[in-house]
């Protein structure tokens, strides 16, 4: 048994979570990665993704959406900009969401304007699909 | 001595101005327990992230990021945190006054000073004086959210980078307990991570991993350390006003209350001295009658 490490996911607004847990998998901006307990020194940009945390055999979904992650090896902290766990997602104003960014999408004509509406659209899709599995 | 209808209507209106100076107390203190939670909430996340950036920055060549890099300052810019709404005591005027006596300073040795001000209040303070911030942010307290904190975050970032002004500094009250406010200023720009002198040798990032790299990591991280310190600030100021608030009125509610007992006593003292005197004026009148 490799022990359990600690877990805090922080934003601006709140602490998210703070609790002991067993594994984490986190969207890195280089691609997933797993942590568990003994992990080394490691810090990581998040991009917009899942992250999951099991305690015991119970895995919770969070959607999170920049940030980043800092490991250590007994402790592993979170700082997201948003982060909502997966039973919060309100399901049909994240679906609303990526229909209003899609049309902004269509509509978009200037390189921005088409790179923030693809933004838009990534974190109501990953809503979407986080809420989807709770 | 007044009438005692002028004392009665007196006692009636200092009776219905604590009457509200109670009601806003009690409006202050049902939000303050919320804006309390929420810059103890807020803390942890500001306070992390300048432990990280502390690390981060240790060793780095400062020149290579614009935020961290050290200019010759001529312009310096402060951001003054105010709140929107007045009655809470010295809250905005000591802010004020300090930003005045920063501004004073500056110019006095040699510097310019521009402003950007966020809340009516400090808005108000210097169009009256004929100085016009370069920014204003008026009402975002009522809802304020981190999305205030990113757009006046983004906005110095944008404007410093620009060369707009070498330095910022952010003038705002700390809240440090309900009763008690302190008056913060802080140089936020560029950014001085804070290192401990033992720390100067040692490589930076010590044995971390990142990912993707240090340079990278560190471009992402200063502009949102800013809005995040930012943010900070507004909440900071949000509580503070509150706490601030609900002191002022405590306090104006118990003057009210001493008030009112005073002129009670002066009422009473009227009332007895005029039933004395109409008395007086029978008996001698009945004197009078007997007399004659």
């Amino acid at each position: 048994m490799p022990g359990q490490i600690h877990l805090d996911i922080a934003t601006p607004e709140r602490l998210l979570v703070s609790e002991p847990v067993d594994e984490v998998i986190a969207p890195g901006s280089e691609g997933e990665f797993g942590v568990l307990s003994g992990h080394c020194c490691f810090l990581a940009m998040l991009r917009i993704g899942e992250l999951r945390y099991r305690q015991g055999e119970q895995w919770k979904r969070l959607s999170v959406s920049w940030g980043y992650a800092e490991v250590e090896p007994r402790r592993i902290t979170v700082l997201a900009e948003i982060a909502e766990r997966a039973e919060e997602i309100d399901l049909a104003r994240a679906e609303a969401a990526a229909k209003a960014a899609e049309q902004q999408l269509a509509a978009a004509s200037k390189r921005e304007e088409m790179a923030a509406a693809r933004a838009q659209l990534e974190k109501a899709l990953l809503r979407l699909k986080v809420g989807k599995k709770k | 001595m007044p009438s005692l209808q002028h004392i009665r209507r007196k006692i009636a209106s200092v009776k219905s101005t604590q009457k509200i100076t109670k009601a806003m107390k009690m409006v202050a203190a049902a939000k303050l327990k919320r804006a309390q939670d929420r810059i103890l909430s807020a803390r942890p996340y500001a306070q992390k992230m300048a432990a990280v950036l502390k690390r981060l920055s240790r060793g780095v060549n400062r020149d290579l990021h614009p935020l961290l890099r050290r200019r010759d300052a001529r312009k310096i810019e402060l951001l003054v945190i105010t709140a929107d709404r007045g009655l809470c005591g010295a809250f905005n005027a000591n802010i004020l006054r300090r930003a005045q006596e920063f501004i004073r300073e500056k110019r006095a040795a040699g510097f310019e000073v521009g402003l950007s001000v966020v809340g009516r209040k400090s808005r108000d303070f210097f169009r009256r004086r004929d100085i016009i911030p370069r920014q204003t942010w008026v009402q975002i307290f009522d809802r304020l959210n981190y999305a205030h904190g990113t757009e006046i975050g983004r906005d110095i970032v944008g404007q410093y980078a620009e060369g707009k002004f070498d330095e910022l500094y952010l003038l705002y009250n700390e809240f440090k307990s309900v009763m008690q406010q302190r008056i913060a200023v802080e140089k936020l720009l560029p950014i001085e991570p804070a290192i401990e002198s033992d720390d100067a040798g040692k490589p930076a990032g010590g044995d971390y991993l990142y990912e993707p790299d240090e340079t990278v990591v560190l471009a992402q991280l200063l502009p949102k350390y800013i809005e995040v310190q930012v943010f900070r600030a507004l909440l900071e100021s949000a509580a503070g006003e509150l706490g601030a608030r609900m002191t002022a009125m405590d306090a104006a509610t118990r003057n009210a209350g001493e008030l009112i007992r005073k002129m009670t006593l002066v009422y009473n003292k009227t009332r007895q001295a005029v039933i004395t005197k109409e008395l007086m004026d029978i008996v001698g009148g009945a004197e009078a009658m007997r007399g004659g």
